[in-house]
């Protein structure tokens, strides 16, 4: 599965936010450990306040902390906002009413169905310990 | 109010009813007859551990498992048929506590990995596994309708 730069982002950011219970991270600060743009990070913030991911601090030594709950959000919570990852019975594989293309999408949605239950069942809680 | 202690002990014969009422509020159905089964097949075997929950208003979780050697060509290992926490007991480690019970168990008859099998919709329980370190395996479950045999065969 290759994630989106934005994708990522979001990954990478909520992670560092979640180590660090309410600490306020500066975009800066993320950006620069793993070597992201801070102009796109920014805008993957901006999503993830939206979405009430994370919230932001203004004025000096504000930054982002985590909203929601570690136990509660999930990869799926945070990846679906940024990739198409929902499974639908549409011809996204082409090929029209074909065989072949009922083969393939009859694979495909084996695919989608793992990698859903995998992103639904991993938790940010449980993400903070794989990295460890 | 503070929550009464958890402790933890084998299961009996006895402790069934309080197990499987516990198994028909999570699920909503009783099977009496399941879980008078389930303790015969492992409440009483030396590699299968049946294990419980205990607060001072009664059992309030369970777990069951056993050792299985070279089953799907597998070294011997430990697996998880079961586990289940009273609803009302939810948020108090219980789980967790038999589970690591469970792992300490399996440890100690010399296998070094636990291994479970899962709905892919079960969320719940999937987040539980997972938050113990629990990740995905070697292997992947197949099935297919019997009914659809015959098709299968014709083109072979």
């Amino acid at each position: 599965m290759k994630l989106q730069q934005a994708t990522r982002c979001a990954l990478f950011a909520v992670f560092e936010l979640a180590r660090e219970p309410g600490r306020q991270v500066a975009a800066a600060e993320i950006a620069d450990a793993y070597g992201l743009s801070v102009n796109h990070l920014a805008k993957v913030l901006r999503e993830l306040s939206r979405a009430k991911v994370i919230k932001s601090v203004r004025g000096a030594g504000g930054g982002y902390t985590l909203a929601a709950n570690p136990k509660r959000l999930t990869l799926y919570d945070i990846i679906s906002r940024f990739e198409d990852i929902h499974p639908e019975e549409t011809d996204e594989t082409g090929g029209g009413a074909t065989e072949g293309a009922r083969a393939l999408q009859r694979v495909l949605s084996e695919i989608d169905a793992i990698t859903q239950s995998t992103l639904k069942s991993i938790s940010v809680a449980t993400f903070l310990k794989l990295g460890r | 109010m503070t929550a009464s202690p958890i402790t933890l002990r084998a299961a009996a014969a006895a402790d069934m009813t309080a197990v499987g009422g516990i198994d028909a509020r999570i699920t909503g159905t009783a099977k009496p007859q399941y879980w008078a089964e389930m303790f015969e097949r492992f409440g009483r075997r030396d590699d299968r551990f049946f294990l419980l929950a205990e607060a001072d208003d009664g059992v309030v979780g369970y777990v069951a498992g056993e050792v299985r050697a070279w089953e799907f060509g597998s070294p011997p290992c430990g697996w998880v048929f079961v586990i289940g926490v009273d609803p009302a007991a939810r948020g108090r480690k219980v789980a967790t506590q038999l589970f690591q019970a469970l792992c300490e168990a399996m440890e100690s008859r010399g296998v070094d990995t636990i291994r479970t099998m899962i709905a892919c919709d079960d969320e719940l329980n999937m987040a539980f596994f997972r938050a113990q370190g629990m990740m995905g395996g070697p292997f992947i479950e197949l099935e297919m309708p019997l009914s659809q045999r015959g098709e299968w065969e014709r083109d072979a």
